[in-house]
């Protein structure tokens, strides 16, 4: 579960990304979070990773307070997450399968729990035949399906996606929305990030509407309208 | 949940950081090979001019003459005192006769100095001092005993190896100091631009949840492969290096004062040297280097 409350983000040079977010995301949801570029989007994301810290409110995220939280527990916060995003970030040098399993190792797995969990992950984001081989010799939508395998190899309670799609065709995009979907019907929590309107509306689902570092909407089978996009 | 150690991972991870980055680990270890080879040659200089100027000390000596009143018995009976002061190395009886012996050797052609009686000599110790800084101490100490009429020496020469090997090793000290220091920071340097363009690496690693420690330790293995190579290579050039330098000696023959230790002597300490040194620079630097990437 994560919870901002009466959140403000003001960064270094005096930029207000953030004007007072409340929000709530219970555990098994799947929300849309959308707004025009500049609105703030990222930085929440980057707020719920502690990658940056609030200026001002309150944050709460899988039952780590953090803001005060100890810098020896955010690997630990962190392992609770499954975080993608829009240029993929996977390590260049290593094949499919070690980018995965450095993610394991990471958190202390066996190597029988590596075996075990890799084939599982790749079979379910349709990659099972590409272990060996290396983010330069797949294409874009096989690039981030790695990353959302990534994301969810460790067994995170929750998957947060900051524009997973932004560098994809729209039919590429939709099958990664759609693998999202079905990772939740699984059980994980997600929150998608993206201002792609058509996708969007393709999917009833809860849309959090941001713009400049406000909440306007925030309808559960809600509709994105994007007047300002 | 169970946590385990990674050591597999983490050194065969540094050992493919080591080839996959061939380019910054082959700089990485060009840059700890000069400085240890720096280090090296100033260490061996400053222990070689210390190992001559030892051997200059042990030769040197002074004589203390008897009381030509003691019979040749009484005489050899001071031997015993004289051993016994605290810088006093030996004390070689001499006799007038065996002095006047070596003193001819080389002379023999002049007939006036063949001619001269024994008794012209006299009967002396040959005194080798432990510590040449507290020469003259002992030379009144010597003069103090009882049946010694004279003590003849060269203070001067002594005092002189004293400064030259005073200066030579408080300049070495100094310049390997300020060599040690100026290396670190080369060194950190080149790991920092060899971990520079894997700093994305590092914030994927630390954004799934990997500690800093588990992002540290393939580095610092990494760090260790380098040190220890440059140890090696730096321990043959240095070998090259050393006989190369010790013939030209040889070859402009300079003075028999000059006496050298030959390198497989020190060869163990200096590899082990190489190798602590090689090894706590290299983990030292990636730690360094990589700390900044780790604030993610
Ligand atoms: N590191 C930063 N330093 C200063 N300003 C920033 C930084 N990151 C983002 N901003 C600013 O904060 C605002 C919100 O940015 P962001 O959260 O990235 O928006 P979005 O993801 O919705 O496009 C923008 O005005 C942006 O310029
Ligand atoms: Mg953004």
């Amino acid at each position: 579960m994560i919870r901002l409350i009466d959140i403000y983000k003001e960064y270094d040079n005096g930029t207000k990304a953030l004007k007072g977010i409340n929000v709530r995301i219970d555990d098994g949801e799947f929300v849309f979070m959308v707004g025009p570029s500049g609105s703030g989007k990222s930085t929440i994301i980057k707020l719920i990773t502690a990658e940056v810290a609030p200026t001002e409110g309150r944050l709460m995220v899988n039952g780590y307070n953090l803001n005060n939280i100890r810098p020896n527990q955010v690997p630990y916060m962190r392992r609770t997450l499954g975080v993608i995003f829009q240029d993929f970030r996977l390590i260049e040098k290593k094949t499919v399968w070690e980018n995965l399993s450095f993610v394991m190792r990471a958190v202390g797995s066996s190597n029988r729990e590596i075996r075990r969990r890799i084939p599982y992950v790749l079979e379910l984001v349709g990659l099972a035949q590409k272990a060996d081989r290396y983010p330069s010799e797949l294409s874009g939508g096989e690039q981030q399906r790695v990353a959302i395998a990534r994301a969810l190899v460790n067994n995170p309670s929750m998957i947060i996606a900051d524009e997973p799609t932004g560098n994809l065709d729209p039919q590429r995009s939709l099958e990664i929305m759609t693998l999202l979907e079905r990772i939740n019907e699984l059980g994980t929590t997600v929150l998608v990030v993206t201002h792609e309107k058509g996708l969007v509306n393709r999917f009833a689902k809860r849309v959090v509407a941001i713009e400049d570092g406000r909440i306007i909407s925030d309808e559960t089978g809600g509709y994105y309208n994007g007047q300002t996009t | 949940m169970a946590r385990r150690l990674n050591s597999g991972y983490y050194i065969s991870e540094g050992f493919h950081n080591v080839f996959s980055h061939g380019f910054m680990s082959f700089a990485a270890v060009c840059m700890i090979v000069a400085c240890l080879l720096i280090m090296g040659t100033f260490t061996l200089v400053a222990v070689n001019l210390e190992h001559m100027l030892g051997e200059l000390e042990r030769e040197n000596e002074f004589l203390a003459y008897v009381d030509e009143s003691y019979t040749r018995e009484q005489a050899q009976t001071l031997a015993g005192q004289l051993e016994a002061l605290p810088n006093v190395a030996s004390a070689a009886f001499v006799t007038k006769e065996e002095a006047q012996t070596s003193f001819l050797q080389g002379r023999e052609e002049n007939a006036l100095l063949v001619e001269l009686p024994s008794t012209v000599f006299r009967d002396r110790f040959r005194i080798h001092v432990k510590d040449i800084e507290s020469m003259s101490h002992t030379v009144e100490q010597v003069e103090g005993v009882e049946g010694i009429a004279k003590v003849s020496v060269a203070l001067g020469i002594a005092q002189g190896f004293v400064l030259v090997r005073n200066i030579a090793s408080g300049v070495a000290l100094i310049l390997i100091a300020i060599l040690m220091i100026i290396s670190l920071f080369i060194i950190a340097n080149t790991i920092k631009l060899a971990t520079f363009y894997r700093r994305e690496e590092i914030a994927v690693m630390k954004m799934c949840g990997a500690s800093n420690s588990f992002v540290r330790w393939p580095f610092v293995f990494e760090g260790l492969i380098l040190g220890l190579t440059g140890a090696v290579v730096a321990f043959f050039l240095q070998w090259g290096v050393y006989q190369l330098v010790c013939g030209l000696i040889d070859q402009s023959a300079a003075m028999g004062l000059v006496v050298i230790i030959p390198y497989v002597d020190m060869a163990f300490r200096i590899l082990a040297t190489f190798a602590v040194s090689g090894l706590v620079i290299g983990a030292g630097g990636s730690v360094m280097a990589i700390r900044k990437f780790l604030q993610v």
